[in-house]
């Protein structure tokens, strides 16, 4: 592929007010209780190998993978398993679910890390094990196993490294970037590496030139194109980002991989080189802690598990006038019900919006389908005919107008004119398909045996028939014989 | 701590339908001033009848279907149906035909479909034609621009009927034209009726409004593009066959409703297909329509009936205009 002169556009998409304030990072402190969800993903559990009681160190395997799209969760710090019960974990609903808790015991006592100087001197499977081994996700917030996806079988020409942090208010992997960026380009190398990949790209927003200047500096000796896209939401999205840097589109039931490139956010690259360069696995991530709702906004170094109530007390609080905790940016994030929860790999921001920040609550008005949303739409949807079959229930008209190619990236939602909450509609309906599918699938299960039932009766029917008719045949003949003789004899 | 949890995106909303509406509202601003200049205080009182007919009617009709009154009057939709019809009926018309119109285009027209976002059809052009149907005489007198009226006259002709209508009402241009042709005269001749070069300002100041509703992103240009277009080339392409029978492309541009209907009344989203790609079949069937109804119908103008029509046919067209890309 040639290097990358002119970007292309992906349609629709805004630009928002960015919210954002990079700043130096502040490192966390060590809270007195970690909390470890066991879920990982939809339906992805790990398994815990830590009981009651146990003594853990810093870095400390707690649980398994279980599953090859979960993956292993290690302790952040050294200390006790307190418990391994249901607590409040970040979901939309506000699920409680499993997880594994953790008294610190505040020494931050670590397991013998394992570094590696010469990464090249190993196998490309052997990095693979260790990213895996890790625990890293992708840590833009899709917390898809890393190495899972570095195992891609297709040839892979072109490494994106994605450090489009498009949604407001996050700001992150921009401060990674001005702290870190030797050591993140290692991992960018790593992640060459074992994709093999003849081309990388770095792609960052054109509103981050401090960061650019940064990397400017870090890949001079190295062949890694730096790409300034524009500041477009939702341009970080991956799919968007492979639009804008290259024109091809990714059609929605397929990956990357497939046209040989393969993304990975920039925080995730810093979590290979840590892995891989350290040994230590990932049980740290940067997190931006910031809206109106906050004393003071920071960037803080936090150790995944540690609930949200010790990043907002190391913000110095909350304000008079905060109004909702979301975890996430403000377009895709997900409110939470209470900062009790910890926060996950997957947490990328953590966002306290006073009120004059947050979307008012408006009376929802009948729509007029004037089109806003289709014109924004990054995936060319049309939301009016969606919202108009969604609300008649009319699920098989919404898949055909592709529902499930929607990435509830919010656009549609805050230009409609009639204040229809679209996002949370389609996330409604998707449900119910989901729901529906899986009852689709139990159904055909069981007609499926019920035929296989019905044929093995018939079969078993069949042979008692079969078998009946050739006795009576060996009867009829032995009496046939037996009377033949009989006629035969003399008289 | 506690918190309420809500669905994102958590980002402040920019827009409303009251905005909407505003803005088009704006925009009608500079041809009612140069209509007001051009002729006097008639469409004046014809928009204060409109609108204050179209709210009584809205409330009336909100109160026997028990939902609630302010949000649908605060939406501005009624005052804009009300703006769009004082301006396309003649303004020396008695005050019932704007009250009877109006209540017509909100009640049978909007609220028998369930109010704003359910009606299939543009209010105003209902109530349009409604007018036309029911009452053409007084739907075909307009006033000539060369009298502007007092406040005191265009009142007495409004409410009392006013014996002063002699002199200073005529067919327009449209209609005329159409009545000479009819009679056997060719457009060479016709040429020579008197033409006040004013009147051009009300085609001029529809334009301005509308290049600033595109301006501000509150209509898209496919509709207003494709109007024009499936007026102009059918327009074209029949005067230059035979320009002594026919219309030029530009006469029909600039004279009626031509760009009242690209940028305001076809532009209604509610009635209008939905897709881009839709928009333009939508459009463009509204200014064939036109044309075929200005050329060879039985009404000198014909964009409320092009309308009606395209507006029938949206729902139809959005399902067979879907985009297939997955």
């Amino acid at each position: 592929m040639a290097a990358i002169t002119q970007l292309k556009h992906f349609s629709g998409g805004l630009t928002l007010a960015a919210h954002k304030q990079p700043s130096n990072i502040l490192d966390s402190g060590i809270p007195n209780e970690l909390i470890y969800p066991l879920l990982q993903r939809a339906d992805c559990y790990a398994q815990p190998i830590v009981k009651t009681g146990d003594a853990v160190l810093k870095g400390q395997l707690i649980a398994h993978a279980g599953s090859a799209l979960s993956t292993p969760i290690h302790a952040a710090s050294s200390g006790v398993i307190k418990e391994i019960a249901a607590h409040l974990i970040a979901h939309p609903s506000g699920l409680t679910d499993l997880c594994i808790v953790i008294s610190t015991d505040g020494l931050d006592t670590a397991l013998e890390p394992e570094p590696c100087i010469d990464y090249q001197s190993e196998s490309i499977s052997d990095l693979r094990t260790k990213i895996q081994q890790a625990g890293i996700v992708g840590l833009g917030g899709a917390v898809f196993p890393t190495a899972k996806k570095l195992a891609a079988p297709q040839k892979i020409d072109t490494l994106i490294i994605n450090a489009a942090e498009c949604e407001p208010y996050i700001s992150c992997d921009e401060s990674l970037i001005l702290a870190h960026a030797e050591q993140l380009i290692q991992g960018v190398l790593i992640l060459q590496y074992i994709t093999q990949a003849e081309q990388c790209i770095i792609a960052l927003e054109e509103s981050m030139p401090q960061a650019f200047q940064a990397l400017q500096k870090a890949t001079q000796k190295e062949a890694i194109q730096l790409i300034r896209v524009p500041e477009i939401y939702p341009t970080g999205g991956e799919k968007q980002l492979i639009q804008v840097l290259t024109g091809k589109k990714i059609p929605a039931q397929s990956l990357p991989a497939e046209q040989g490139m393969l993304c990975q956010n920039i925080g995730t690259a810093y979590a290979v080189y840590q892995a891989i360069i350290l040994g230590v696995p990932l049980t740290e991530r940067i997190i931006t802690v910031t809206g109106k709702g906050i004393q003071h906004s920071q960037n803080i170094q936090a150790k995944i598990g540690t609930p949200i109530k010790h990043l907002i007390a190391e913000c110095q609080g909350y304000t008079n006038d905060v109004q909702r905790l979301i975890m996430g940016g403000s377009m895709m994030g997900i409110a939470l019900s209470s900062d009790e929860i910890a926060v996950t790999k997957a947490t990328n921001c953590i966002l306290a919006l006073s009120s004059e920040e947050l979307a008012a609550q408006t009376q929802e008005m009948p729509c007029i389908r004037c089109g806003d949303c289709a014109n924004v739409c990054p995936v060319e949807l049309l939301p009016q005919q969606l919202y108009w079959y969604g609300r008649s229930q009319q699920l098989e008209q919404c898949l055909d107008y592709r529902l499930l190619d929607c990435i509830e990236c919010g656009c549609c939602d805050i230009v409609c004119p009639s204040q229809i909450p679209l996002v949370q509609l389609f996330r409604a309906i998707k449900g119910e398909h989901t729901i529906k599918q899986q009852q689709t699938a139990q159904a055909d299960l069981a007609k499926i045996r019920y035929q296989n039932r019905q044929t093995r009766f018939a079969n078993a029917e069949q042979e008692k028939k079969d078998k009946a008719a050739k006795r009576q045949a060996a009867i009829d003949k032995m009496k046939a014989a037996a009377a033949a003789k009989k006629a035969n004899k003399p008289d | 701590m506690q918190f309420p949890i809500s669905s994102s995106p958590f980002t402040p909303r920019n827009n409303s339908i009251s905005r909407v509406m505003l803005h088009v509202l704006y925009a009608l601003l500079p041809v009612t001033a140069i209509h007001s200049y051009l002729f006097g205080y008639g469409l004046l009182i014809q928009l204060l009848l409109a609108v204050s007919t179209a709210l009584v009617t809205e409330s009336l009709c909100l109160l026997l279907r028990k939902r609630a009154i302010k949000p649908a009057l605060y939406d501005l939709s009624a005052v804009l149906s009300a703006v769009l019809l004082a301006l396309a009926i003649p303004s020396i018309a008695p005050w019932w035909v704007i009250v009877s119109g109006m209540v017509f285009a909100i009640g049978i027209g909007k609220q028998v479909y369930g109010g704003l976002g359910y009606n299939p059809f543009n209010p105003a052009m209902v109530g349009y034609v409604f007018l036309l149907i029911s009452f053409p005489l007084q739907m075909s007198l307009w006033q000539e621009s060369s009298n502007a009226l007092s406040l005191s006259d265009s009142l007495a002709i409004i409410f009392a009927n006013g014996s002063v209508l002699d002199g200073i009402s005529g067919a327009t241009l449209l209609d005329g034209v159409k009545t000479q042709l009819s009679t056997g005269l060719s457009l060479i001749d016709i040429k020579m009726l008197p033409v006040d070069e004013r009147l051009n300002l009300i085609p001029f100041a529809y334009c301005v409004g509308g290049l600033w509703l595109l301006h501000k992103k509150i209509i898209q240009w496919q509709i207003p593009t494709a109007l024009i277009l499936g007026l102009c080339l059918p327009a074209t392409l029949a005067y230059l066959i035979d320009s002594r029978q026919f219309s030029s492309p530009i006469f029909h541009l600039v004279s009626g409703a031509t760009f009242c209907a690209a940028f305001f009344i076809a532009t209604d989203p509610v009635t209008a297909a939905t897709s881009n790609k839709g928009r333009w079949i939508y459009a463009g069937l509204i200014g064939c329509l036109i044309y075929i109804i200005r050329t060879w119908g039985g009404y000198p103008e014909g964009v409320a009936f092009a309308v009606l029509l395209a507006n029938l046919a949206a729902p139809s067209i959005d399902i067979y205009t879907r985009s297939k890309i997955r």
